[in-house]
């Protein structure tokens, strides 16, 4: 049985009185990973929003089915929202400073996740964040604990959000433009890690970016977003190997043609 | 004998002045650029890319080293003089954002004019250059009594591109100039920044992204805490780089038909930059 399904999934914007995301499905089973590319505008956004039972103010799910490991989400009540998000379908964004409070020690932010949603100890709490920071490569985890969000680089943020994002074990993690901001060597790392986690742990991902290349290096399936329509869906390599929707076709060309793509030559990449 | 370079740095040092002591921004940074030729200098944060674009525009003064405009040396220039340089149009600039460049209160042909009317010549060929360089980027004459705030960014950008044009530059220096445009915008602006090329303009991009300048740069040179550590050929660089931060750059940028490059070695190399610098180095 899938962990998260979504079936002709529509979106409705109340205000502008018109579908902003018309028909996305997918089904993700444990360790697979699928990812949703587009521009900004395309409801890539509003549909990880809709998974998560955190649609903006105006914005409905006005058609289809989400469900969240073989449960229907329609009609859940606010509890039972708080209850799956964290535990069973977390997120990780493009802008981790936003999603941090400046005041507070970032350990005791993650801690006070296990703590809430694992029943921890605050002993315990704290001991499970430290691994977790661990975890994600962060050299010194004690030392990061005790520090600031504005104390952090971008990248070291993006691992802690991430560290909270998975500090309740959830099955499948939502990274929306997760590492958009960031350089690219550190991009690469980031992207690494969730692939080891993948592997080491079984996580399901859901990998949105605006680029194909980095969907394309963690994914299985791909669905090509545009102005709320799926313009094409397939396992990455018939994506990439035979795309069929001249946006898709675009979207490669840009790397082939100007991109690293066309000076690389393969032999290289052994 | 190679043509003398349209803009040239050499030994280029510059340093800020900090609480904690000085600042080491650029170490010893050459950089040649011929004419017609297209540059590419890739730094992450904190190489200190930004601070090479604001040095060769003269907003920062180097602390050693000397750079050189078609063949003129400006290294110790006053403002003035840089903003007489700047009126003579031989440099232009393309920022990143165009909504910023380009004042909000000036229709599209005001804007393309200015730095034209400001070299004092006639309106009436002022006018007509405007038309000229509008149909180069391909936009529409409509445009012409349009406001910045009536544009889609993809057409911010293109009056951007014409207005840093209009003045017949022999070098425009190009600050992540695609990285905010949407992919069928960024595809119609390299295919622009490509015919400039071919047009014999010499061109320095500017940015933090090797795979959005690797098929468009003749040359490639790479910026690493405030040092150049690799410097050639695009296809060099890109398939047989020297430096280990540079083999890391290349294995990192995500790409369609290596997607899923070797991670053990990305991560060999980030131990090995790591112990080289002996400088904590978390990212």
């Amino acid at each position: 049985m899938a962990l998260l399904s979504l079936h002709d999934v529509r979106i409705h914007d109340g205000v502008g009185d018109r579908d902003v995301v018309k028909g996305v499905s997918f089904a993700l089973e444990a360790g697979q990973a699928v990812g949703i590319v587009g521009e900004s505008g395309s409801g890539k956004t509003l549909t990880c929003r809709a998974v998560l039972g955190i649609l903006p103010p105006h914005f409905t799910v006005s058609g289809g089915a989400i469900s969240v490991d073989g449960r229907d989400v329609a009609g859940l009540t606010g509890r039972q929202w708080t209850a799956l998000r964290g535990a069973t379908v977390s997120a990780v964004f493009q802008d981790p400073a936003s999603y941090l409070n400046p005041s507070l020690k970032v350990g005791g932010q993650i801690a006070e996740v296990v703590r809430v949603k694992k029943g921890l100890s605050r002993r315990d709490a704290r001991r499970r964040a430290v691994e977790l920071l661990d975890a994600l490569r962060l050299r010194d985890p004690a030392q990061v604990y005790q520090q600031y969000p504005h104390e952090l680089s971008g990248g070291m943020l993006q691992r802690v959000l991430i560290a909270t994002a998975i500090a309740a074990d959830p099955q499948v993690l939502i990274a929306d433009e997760a590492t958009t901001a960031l350089d690219v060597t550190v991009q690469a790392e980031i992207l690494d890690l969730l692939a080891e986690l993948r592997e080491s742990t079984g996580l399901a991902l859901v990998v949105v970016s605006h680029d194909l290349a980095v969907v394309a290096q963690l994914c299985d399936e791909v669905l090509v977003l545009r102005d709320g329509e799926t313009v094409e869906q397939g396992p990455v390599e018939r994506i990439l190997y035979e795309p069929r929707h001249a946006y898709t076709r675009l979207l490669i060309a840009e790397h082939e043609q100007y991109g690293l793509d066309r000076v690389r030559e393969l032999a290289h990449v052994a | 004998m190679s043509p003398e370079p349209v803009l040239a740095v050499t030994d280029l040092d510059v340093h800020y002045r900090r609480r904690q002591g000085r600042l080491h921004a650029l170490r010893g940074v050459s950089l040649s650029v011929a004419p017609g030729e297209t540059v590419g200098v890739i730094g992450e944060t904190g190489s200190g890319k930004s601070t090479l674009a604001r040095a060769v525009v003269g907003l920062v003064r180097p602390s050693a080293g000397r750079i050189t405009v078609a063949g003129a040396e400006v290294t110790a220039f006053r403002a003035r003089q840089w903003r007489a340089l700047r009126r003579r149009g031989i440099v232009q600039y393309v920022f990143q954002d165009p909504l910023r460049s380009l004042d909000p209160d000036l229709t599209v042909e005001e804007s393309l004019a200015e730095p034209l009317l400001i070299q004092g010549r006639p309106r009436r060929e002022a006018v007509e250059r405007v038309r000229a360089y509008l149909a180069r980027v391909r936009l529409d004459e409509e445009l012409l009594s349009r406001l910045p705030g009536e544009l889609s960014g993809g057409q911010r950008q293109r009056v951007t591109i014409a207005r840093a044009l209009v003045t017949e530059p022999r070098v425009v220096i190009l600050d992540e100039p695609v990285s905010a445009l949407d992919a069928a915008n960024r595809v119609k602006a390299l295919e622009l920044l490509t015919s400039l090329r071919d047009a014999g303009t010499a061109l320095v991009f500017i940015s933090h992204d090797l795979g959005s300048v690797a098929g468009v740069a003749d040359r490639i040179a790479v910026l690493y805490r405030g040092e150049i550590v690799e410097d050639g050929p695009a296809r060099a660089v890109v398939n047989t780089p020297r430096h280990a931060y540079t083999r890391l750059l290349v294995g990192s940028a995500p790409t369609l038909r290596s997607a899923r490059a070797d991670r053990a070695s990305r991560r060999r190399l980030r131990a090995l930059l790591r112990t080289e610098e002996g400088i904590r180095h978390d990212v």
